[in-house]
C-alpha cells in the first residue's frame, strides 16, 4: 500500500496538527509514515502544506501530479497546490462553493460548535466518510485522543464526527 | 520495552532524543529555522538522560559553541545546534577547533534550508565542513540522522576532532516512526588537562596542529566504515556499465523513490555518500576508473562533485544540474529522465503554479503599532531592520533592509554617515531590531553607533520572546531552556551602560503615544547633543495565548462612514481586515481579530468603531 496525501491551507489552521493525527493513524497500524510539514516565516498566515506519505517511502515530499488524496483547508489554496494531484485524485475542499471536488463548509460548521480552529478536524471527517485514507474512522479517532490535549478531546471528536455526518 | 517503542518523530525531535541518547552532558543553541525544535526535543527527552545534562539557549551561536567546546575539553560529550547562517556567527571558534581538536565527543547540528524557505541565504554547511576541515555527515532521512549522531560522537573520539552533522529544512521537518533507544551512561567526571601547546597554540603551534589534522583528514577519507555503497539492485557483473548516480542526503532520498517510481532501480548504480567530506579515497578512485556516466545530486553546492574531479560528469559545477535552489522530486525527476534518456512527459503549458498568500504580522501583533507608527511619523525616513518576525514589517513600508543578525543599528550609522556627509537635512533613520536580536548581535553595534556619533533611532521591538522560532526565552526573561528559573540581564541597562543618553519605553499598541515618542527623539537625533536614540517598543508576542488571555478583548466594527480608502488594510495590513473594492468597505473576520483595539487609531474616517459605536 502506498498513499500521498496532501493538506492544505493557511498559517493557523492547524494543519500540522491535522498532518499528525493522520500520520499517528499510520503509525498505530503498522505502517511506514513520512510527513513534511512547513515551519517559521511561512506559518504566519501564508500558504502551507504538508504532505503525508503511507508506505515504504525514503522521501516525504510529493511531486506534482502524484498526490492521491487532497485536503484543501482553504479554497483560495486551489490555484497553488492543486496541481500536485493526479487526475482522479480525491478532493476536499472546504468551502460552501461546489466544483470538481468534495465540498463542505467547515469554517461555517466549526464556528457553530464554538471555535473555528476545529475547521482541520470537521475537513478531515467529511474526509474519512468518503473512505479514500488508507486509514479509518477508528484509528483517526484514537490518534485524535492520544494527539490531543487533554481538555480539547471531546471537542475535537465532535468536530470530527460533524465532518463524518457531511 | 519501553526502550523498543515506536514513536513518530519529528527530524529534528529525532536529533534531540538521539544526542541523549548519546550520553550528552551539554547542548547549547540559538534558535533559528530549521533548526529550533532540536534543542526543545533535548529537553523533553532529558527524563531519560542517564547523565546530568546541561542545557542552554544562549546568547547567540558563537557563545553557543565555545560554550559546548569547553565542555568536550573536560572530556564530556557536548553538542551544539545552529541554523546554516548561524554558523557564520560561530566561524571564530569553529576554524580554530578543527586544529586544537577536542576530548569528549563533540557534535555540530547545522541545519541547512535549501530553498530557502526561512533564511537569508542557502549555503552549504559542507562547503564550510571543507573549508574548516572538519568531517561532515549528510542525513537522508530523520532516523538517518539520530543513527548518524552515534556515528558522529565516536568518529569525534576516535580522531580528537569536531564533527559536523548536516540536516536539511525536509530532514528537520519531516516525520517519521522511530525506535527509541537506550541513553547511554558514560559516568565521565570533568578532567580538564592542561597543555598549552594545544589549548592556547600560538602561531608557533598551529603549523604543527594543522598537519595533524591534514592527517586525521587523511586518515578518516579511508575509513571503510564511512565508504559510500551501492544501494540499488544491479547485478555486480553490470557494475561499470551501467548509468551511476551518485546522491546525498535528502536529494538521495528524492533519486530513490523516482528510481523506484520509475521501476529502473536495477538499472542504474546508485550510491549514498553518508560523509559528503572528507570523500572516500577509495571510493573516488573507482569512480573515477568508470566509463559509463555520472550524475551527482547533492544539495546545495558542489562539494562531492569538486572532490570527485570528474570531467564528464553531470551536476551542478557541469550545469546539468541547475546551480542554486532545492532539489525537489519535480527538478530530479526532469533531470532523471535526461540522464536515462527516457521520454519527458507531455505536460500541459499551464504556467507556474500561483504563490499563494504571502505572510503577515499575526492580527494584534505589537510589531504591526510601531511599524504603523514609524512609517506614519517619517514618511521619508530609512528605516534598517533585522532577522525575525518582524522583518515582515516591510509589507507595511516600514522596513527598508534586512540583512543579518544585528545589523540593522551599524547599517543604521553607516546610512547616517553617508547622508550627514552631504548636509545637516539628512532623512530620519529608524532602525527596528527585535529583543532576542538585539542580545544576539546588537549590543557591540549600539556601543560602535554611540561611539562613532551617528544620529539614529534604535527601536527595540520588546515582545519578551524569540517569537519567530517558536517562543525561546531571551536573557531578559530569566527563564533557562528547561524552563527553570534563571537570571535576568535587563535590556534597559544595556542600553544604559552602552552610552545611550536618549531612553524612553512605550506600549505600542498606544500609536499616538509612540509616535510623539518617536518625534521626541528625531529632536533628541538632530540636536546640538544628538546622538542614538533608543526607544523600547514593548508589549508582549501573542502567539503565547496566555499574553493574549492577559489583555482586554475590544470588539471592533466598521461603520458606515466607511469610504473604501483601503488604508487600514494596505498601510496597516491586518490579517482580519479586509476590503471590497466593489462596495468600497473594509470589513472585520470575527474568527481572525483578537480585538486588540488598536485599528481604530489608524482610520482617517473614524470608521473602525468600538462595539457600542465609541471611538477609543
Amino acid at each position: 500500500m502506498k498513499q500521498q496525501i496532501i493538506v492544505s491551507g493557511m498559517g493557523g489552521q492547524g494543519i500540522l496538527f491535522l498532518t499528525r493525527i493522520i500520520a499517528g493513524a499510520g503509525v498505530s497500524m503498522g505502517l511506514e509514515i513520512m510527513t513534511s510539514e512547513t515551519h517559521g516565516m511561512a506559518q504566519r498566515g501564508g500558504s502551507v502544506i504538508s504532505f503525508v506519505k503511507a508506505g515504504p517511502f525514503r522521501s516525504p515530499l510529493v511531486r506534482q501530479g502524484q498526490g492521491d488524496i487532497g485536503l484543501f483547508l482553504h479554497a483560495d489554496n486551489l490555484d497553488v497546490h492543486q496541481g500536485l494531484l493526479r487526475s482522479g485524485a480525491d478532493l476536499f475542499v472546504n468551502t460552501s462553493k461546489t466544483g470538481s471536488y468534495k465540498n463542505i463548509s467547515a469554517t461555517e460548521l466549526a464556528r457553530k460548535m464554538g471555535s473555528n480552529v476545529l475547521t482541520n478536524l470537521i475537513m478531515l471527517g467529511f474526509a474519512t466518510k468518503y473512505n479514500s485514507l488508507f486509514c479509518g474512522q477508528e484509528q483517526l479517532e484514537t490518534a485524535i485522543r492520544e494527539i490531543s490535549r487533554e481538555r480539547f478531546i471531546d471537542s475535537n471528536l465532535a468536530a470530527f464526527r460533524r465532518g463524518l455526518e457531511g | 520495552m519501553a526502550d523498543k517503542q515506536q514513536k513518530l518523530l519529528m527530524g529534528n525531535e529525532a536529533m534531540g532524543r538521539g544526542l541523549v541518547e548519546a550520553g550528552c552532558t551539554l547542548v547549547s543553541a540559538y534558535p533559528g529555522t530549521p533548526s529550533s525544535e532540536i534543542l526543545g526535543s533535548v529537553v523533553a527527552n532529558i527524563g531519560d538522560a542517564a547523565e546530568p545534562l546541561h542545557v542552554e539557549w544562549s546568547v547567540n551561536e558563537k557563545v553557543a559553541f565555545e560554550v559546548a567546546l569547553a565542555n568536550s575539553y573536560t572530556g564530556k560529550r557536548s553538542a551544539v545546534i545552529m541554523k546554516q547562517v548561524g554558523l557564520n556567527v560561530a566561524a571564530d571558534p569553529f576554524t580554530r577547533s578543527t586544529y586544537l581538536g577536542v576530548k569528549g565527543g563533540f557534535v555540530l547540528i547545522v541545519a541547512d534550508d535549501p530553498g530557502p524557505h526561512s533564511s537569508q541565504t542557502e549555503q552549504d554547511t559542507r562547503l564550510f565542513a571543507l573549508f574548516a576541515k572538519a568531517p561532515v555527515f549528510d542525513p537522508s532521512s530523520p532516523a538517518e540522522a539520530r543513527e548518524m549522531i552515534t556515528a558522529a560522537f565516536e568518529l569525534s573520539e576516535q580522531y580528537e576532532i569536531p564533527v559536523i552533522l548536516r540536516p536539511t529544512t525536509r530532514i528537520c521537518h519531516s516525520r517519521q516512526n522511530i525506535t527509541l533507544g537506550k541513553p547511554l551512561h558514560l559516568q565521565r567526571q570533568a578532567a580538564f588537562e592542561k597543555n598549552p601547546g594545544r589549548w592556547v597554540a600560538t602561531p608557533a603551534f598551529l603549523t604543527g596542529l594543522h598537519s595533524e589534522l591534514n592527517d586525521k583528514l587523511a586518515a578518516i577519507s579511508t575509513e571503510e566504515r564511512l565508504k559510500p555503497f551501492p544501494v540499488s539492485k544491479s547485478s555486480p557483473e553490470k557494475e561499470g556499465r551501467v548509468p551511476c548516480i551518485i546522491a546525498s542526503g535528502m536529494a538521495f532520498a528524492n533519486v530513490f523513490d523516482l528510481l523506484d517510481e520509475l521501476d529502473m532501480l536495477n538499472q542504474v548504480q546508485l550510491y549514498q555518500v553518508k560523509m559528503p567530506f572528507p570523500l572516500n579515497r577509495e571510493f573516488c578512485r573507482q569512480i573515477r576508473e568508470r566509463d559509463e556516466k555520472v550524475l551527482i545530486l547533492e544539495e546545495t553546492d558542489t562539494v562531492i562533485e569538486m572532490q570527485l574531479g570528474l570531467r564528464e560528469a553531470r551536476g551542478r559545477l557541469s550545469g546539468h544540474v541547475p546551480g542554486q535552489g532545492e532539489l525537489t522530486p519535480d527538478i530530479i525527476h526532469t533531470l532523471l529522465l535526461d540522464f536515462l534518456d527516457l521520454p519527458r512527459p507531455e505536460t500541459v503549458e499551464s504556467g507556474p503554479p500561483a504563490r499563494g498568500r504571502r505572510p503577515s504580522l499575526c492580527p494584534g501583533c505589537p510589531h504591526r503599532a510601531s511599524f504603523f507608527a514609524i512609517k506614519r511619523t517619517f514618511p521619508k525616513g530609512i528605516f534598517p531592520s533585522d532577522i525575525g518576525c518582524y522583518t515582515l514589517g516591510m509589507n507595511l513600508g516600514a522596513v527598508d533592509t534586512c540583512h543579518c543578525m544585528g545589523a540593522c543599528i551599524s547599517m543604521g550609522a553607516g546610512f547616517y554617515h553617508a547622508y550627514a556627509q552631504d548636509g545637516p537635512d539628512y532623512p530620519t533613520i529608524v532602525v527596528t531590531i527585535g529583543d532576542s536580536t538585539f542580545f544576539h548581535a546588537g549590543i557591540p553595534a549600539l556601543v560602535n553607533a554611540v561611539t562613532q556619533k551617528a544620529r539614529i533611532i534604535v527601536t527595540i521591538l520588546d515582545n519578551s520572546t524569540t517569537a519567530m522560532t517558536g517562543q525561546q526565552p531571551t536573557p531578559q526573561s530569566g527563564v533557562l531552556a528547561d524552563g527553570s528559573p534563571g537570571n535576568q540581564a535587563f535590556i534597559p541597562d544595556l542600553v544604559k551602560a552602552s552610552g545611550v543618553r536618549f531612553l524612553r519605553e512605550c506600549d505600542p499598541y498606544d500609536i499616538k503615544g509612540f509616535s510623539a515618542l518617536l518625534k521626541e527623539a528625531d529632536q533628541f537625533c538632530r540636536g546640538d547633543q544628538g546622538g542614538v536614540a533608543v526607544l523600547i517598543a514593548k508589549h508582549p508576542c501573542l502567539m503565547d495565548k496566555s499574553n493574549q488571555l492577559k489583555q482586554d478583548v475590544i470588539e471592533m466594527e466598521i461603520s458606515d462612514d466607511c469610504i473604501g480608502c483601503g488604508i487600514c488594510v494596505n498601510q496597516f495590513e491586518c490579517p482580519a481586515i479586509s476590503l471590497d473594492e466593489e462596495e468600497e468597505q473594509a470589513s472585520i473576520d470575527p474568527d481572525l481579530c483578537v480585538g486588540c483595539g488598536i485599528c481604530d487609531q489608524v482610520c482617517p474616517t473614524g470608521s473602525i468603531v468600538r462595539k457600542g459605536g465609541s471611538q477609543s
